[in-house]
């Protein structure tokens, strides 16, 4: 695997919370096809941060070694979720047990409000995080687009918000670039695309409106190759950061000739 | 040596009691330091696990991390 070149002008860290991180790409680890595949892909992406959500042990299988058993915490920071949790209550149950199991009092805080599109529901959403702010967590949280939610989420203290480019697992790329640009825009916190990216050219296209980074799961662990797409994720999130940073030239509708319009023979 | 009937990870279960929640996980095989205990709907914290017993209806949930988005 070569490495490009890095950066000609070297960018700051991402900084969550007081914690700061050298990727702009954090990861999920769920739906890996195998334990090592998922291992490798999380190398070959270069992320930091990786998520992990809380469920019940498995009596049956106690002596296997678990899916995390090859994420060291001394190399990845393990940020739990509270996926799969469909009220405040719930979520709040989660993101206690997970501050209990783990190594850090961050909390991924999800609160669905819909199966079909795990659409977030936010004034569950807001409560959750009221709570969690309240008991010393640093609350990153996964919302929708709305400009009006994330701000609210922000008053509320949380340490990141985490608007979803397209529905969990879908795989549609980022839909609204025009409400990510205006989040990131109006928040001071730290603003992380959570959900719905497909392929390296979403990535890219996402950090370019400027987004502090960007979390997936499916789309390298449904990619054919997820490590060759971590590989390209890694740099796609690099290039669309370098892009963003240098400052893009302008739109129009008109055409600008890129050579010389004098000189011409006649 | 009596039997306690508890529920353990949503199902009913019989266990050789008397027993402390640090007996329990070594009853089904658990490194206390890879699972969360909630007994009851309040999480116990690993230095209290060997100090707490188990008690006849006692819920206990049993959690951990797993791979997730």
């Amino acid at each position: 695997m070569t490495e490009s070149p890095p950066s000609p002008a070297s960018d700051a860290p991402l900084t969550i919370g007081g914690r700061s991180f050298r990727s702009r790409l954090l990861v999920g680890t769920g739906k890996y096809r195998s334990n090592a595949e998922m291992v490798r892909a999380i190398e070959a992406s270069g992320a930091d941060v990786v998520t992990v959500a809380v469920r019940r042990v498995d009596l049956d299988r106690t002596k296997e070694e678990g899916a995390l058993y090859h994420l060291s915490p001394d190399v990845y920071f393990l940020l739990a979720n509270t996926a799969g949790c469909y009220s405040a209550d719930e979520a709040v149950r989660y993101a206690r047990l997970a501050r209990e199991a783990g190594f850090n009092e961050f909390i991924k805080l999800e609160v669905i409000g819909d199966k079909e599109t795990l659409l977030p529901d936010t004034a569950g959403l807001l409560v959750a995080a009221r709570t969690l702010v309240k008991e010393g967590f640093q609350v990153l949280a996964y919302t929708n687009d709305d400009l009006i939610t994330a701000l609210r989420l922000e008053e509320a203290g949380c340490a990141a918000v985490m608007p979803l480019a397209s529905p969990i697992g879908s795989g549609l790329g980022l839909l609204n670039p025009y409400s990510i640009r205006t989040i990131k825009r109006r928040l001071s916190v730290p603003v992380i695309v959570d959900a719905g990216v497909g392929t390296a050219s979403d990535a890219c296209l996402t950090m370019e409106q400027g987004v502090d980074g960007i979390l997936m799961n499916t789309a390298l662990a449904e990619a054919t190759d997820p490590v060759q797409m971590a590989w390209a994720m890694r740099h796609a999130v690099e290039a669309g950061r370098a892009a963003w940073r240098a400052g893009r030239m302008p739109r129009r509708e008109i055409a600008v000739p890129s050579s010389p319009t004098t000189g011409m023979l006649r | 040596m009596s039997q306690l009937t508890i529920e353990l990870n949503g199902e009913r279960r019989v266990v050789p009691g008397p027993l402390t929640l640090a007996g329990l996980l070594e009853h089904v095989g658990l490194d206390p330091r890879a699972v969360v205990v909630e007994r009851n709907r309040e999480i116990v914290r690993r230095p209290q696990l060997a100090s707490t017993p188990l008690l006849e209806g006692d819920v206990i949930e049993l959690v951990h991390f797993v791979g997730g988005g």
